[in-house]
């Protein structure tokens, strides 16, 4: 029998479609159907001056807005070479902010998850949790969820009165909630039995499918952009990567677990040792002056100006630059003519390509288990059509 | 641990196995802002990537991207219009590199790899999607992200931004929706 899942489902997480080829209930193929939100983002940033594009990126998967802010930004910086100007202080908030992004992002998948597979107030507790999250996007930027906080060269602005004591009030309570949701899945009997032993993946097979963020590190991989490739000062912090064991759905629904304690931690140091200084790098030209030097000074009203006006033109070349997103690994390919717009602003979509590999986990399952494999790879379709 | 010696030394020991086993078919090398990635011709990239997975010291397990840049209009256009640049990570050693290629024409693509990599089936889809460059003797080329009535390749640089005028009763005589109006 051939069935149609989607693309209005409310499991697929999204506008994804499923054609079922089912024996009994068993499945025998799974075709997904995609580009129900297909945007032409990357087209679209072709013709948009490099800061323009910012915006675009936290649309893409809406869940990490800030995760897709730091690719971009790191990409661009690292194409016209001035990472090192980067202050501290910016690329420690920038740290601080991507974890919270994440823990943002597992909480929103673990709300959905876990209402798929029947666990319905899990979704009212981690959506409770996730306002203190957007309620510090608001105090950053003013906005609740596309913050675009991060800038070309830094941060929008500093951080405001009050954010710290926001922050270590999150880092306080969060431990707590967390136990408090292990205490209702962990060993309960309906989760386990829907999550253990479905949609299993070898190590191999994740990686031969290209797997990335909890999903590959349930089968027991240990790659993570942070700790593989350091950005934005990574290295400075003290944390875990956790790995699972038996790449099922319960091994990773436990490393994203693990993984929201230790970006706390990361939060907690992060916010102990903020820097002092300036939050956004003084490259002439490619970041805007400060808000008084534009009273007083000719040049800094100049730069503003053809900043604002023609953007700033980016040698030739192209980068490619990862990020370690809460759905694996999100990276920025850019290619530069050397003009002011990009020649070529490639994605590299975590949940695209994860996605690709649930063919294979959902092979030979049962039907009900397919909507358990969906919420374990985590994917947002936002991201997967962009 | 220096990283940057590791990397150089990374370096040095893909270009010698690659010009060892494959003489001829690296065309050169290219490093920019610390990232190096290697030239190959078209036809010997699948062997070149099975060879780079397959060979111990250098396990490169990890497909971890496939893109295409189309450089139509620009001075180096010569070189090639197209260029489609493979990321390929290997976890053993924590070391990323690009293979890139570049073609004249979409229909001299290199050859799929499909059988290598699971992952390269999606990602190469997306990339004749986009821009329309035919690998080889891959399994199922057809659309995947755009829509099934469009025609061409949207991220060609031929292909424009095509601006629909609304239809209102104000202007609802000249916004015709006719088959000779390009715009619908």
């Amino acid at each position: 029998m051939t069935l149609n899942m989607g693309p209005q489902h409310p499991s697929t997480h999204g506008v994804l479609r499923l054609v079922l080829e089912l024996d009994g209930e068993t499945v025998v193929s799974c075709k997904p159907i995609l580009g129900y939100l297909h945007t032409g983002i990357e087209k679209e940033m072709e013709t948009k001056l490099y800061y323009k594009s910012l915006p675009m990126t936290d649309r893409m998967d809406y869940m990490s807005p800030m995760s897709n802010n730091l690719g971009f930004c790191l990409a661009v910086e690292k194409l016209l070479g001035i990472e090192e100007e980067i202050p501290a202080r910016a690329k420690w908030v920038r740290v601080l902010m991507a974890e919270m992004t994440r823990i943002n992002s597992h909480l929103v998948w673990l709300g959905t998850h876990a209402l798929d597979l029947g666990a319905m107030s899990m979704f009212f507790y981690t959506f409770r949790d996730r306002e203190l999250i957007l309620d510090m996007y608001e105090m950053l930027s003013g906005q609740r969820m596309m913050a675009t906080y991060f800038r070309i060269g830094g941060l929008m602005l500093d951080v405001p009165k009050g954010f710290d004591k926001a922050v270590r009030k999150f880092i306080k309570y969060q431990p707590g909630r967390i136990d408090e949701f292990e205490d209702l899945l962990n060993n309960n009997r309906i989760w386990q039995m829907r999550t253990m032993g479905v949609a299993k993946i070898s190590a191999e097979d994740a990686i031969n499918c290209g797997l990335t963020g909890p999903s590959l590190r349930g089968s027991g991989v240990k790659y993570d952009v942070r700790k593989a490739f350091p950005y934005s000062d990574y290295d400075k912090f003290d944390f875990q990567v956790p790995i699972g064991k038996s790449g099922d759905v319960y091994s990773r629904y436990l490393v994203r677990m693990f993984e929201m304690r230790e970006s706390l931690k990361i939060a907690e140091q992060a916010i102990d040792g903020l820097p002092e200084g300036s939050h956004i790098a003084h490259v002439p030209g490619v970041v805007l002056p400060p808000r008084e030097d534009m009273l007083g000074k000719m040049e800094s009203l100049i730069y503003h100006f053809k900043i604002i006006t023609d953007g700033f033109k980016v040698p030739r070349g192209s980068v490619y630059v990862p990020v370690e997103s809460g759905k694996g690994e999100m990276g920025f390919f850019i290619d530069s003519d050397g003009t002011n717009i990009p020649n070529r602003v490639r994605v590299r979509p975590p949940s695209f390509v994860n996605l690709s590999a649930l063919a294979k986990l959902v092979k030979g399952r049962l039907l009900a288990d397919v909507v358990a494999a969906i919420g374990s790879i985590d994917i947002v379709l936002g991201e997967v059509d962009r | 641990m220096n990283l940057s010696i590791d990397a150089s030394f990374m370096e040095q020991s893909i270009t010698d196995f690659l010009n060892n086993k494959f003489p001829g078919k690296v065309l050169g090398d290219y490093t920019y802002r610390g990232q190096f990635s290697l030239y190959v011709t078209a036809d010997a990239l699948y062997e070149i990537a099975l060879a780079l997975k397959e060979e111990a010291a250098l396990s490169f397990d990890f497909l971890v991207d496939i893109c295409s840049v189309d450089h139509l209009g620009k001075a180096w256009e010569s070189e090639g219009r197209y260029e489609i640049v493979y990321t390929l990570l290997s976890l053993e050693h924590t070391y990323r590199f690009m293979l890139r290629v570049k073609i004249a024409d979409h229909t001299v693509a290199p050859q799929s790899l499909c059988d290598i990599w699971h992952s390269a089936n999606w990602l190469e889809r997306e990339v004749w999607d986009m821009m329309g460059i035919e690998f080889k003797k891959h399994p199922n080329l057809t659309k995947i992200v755009t829509d099934d009535d469009l025609e061409g390749h949207p991220l060609r640089k031929d292909f424009g931004l095509v601006y629909e005028e609304p239809q209102f009763s104000h202007n609802h005589d000249e916004v015709l929706i006719t088959p000779d109006n390009p715009n619908h």
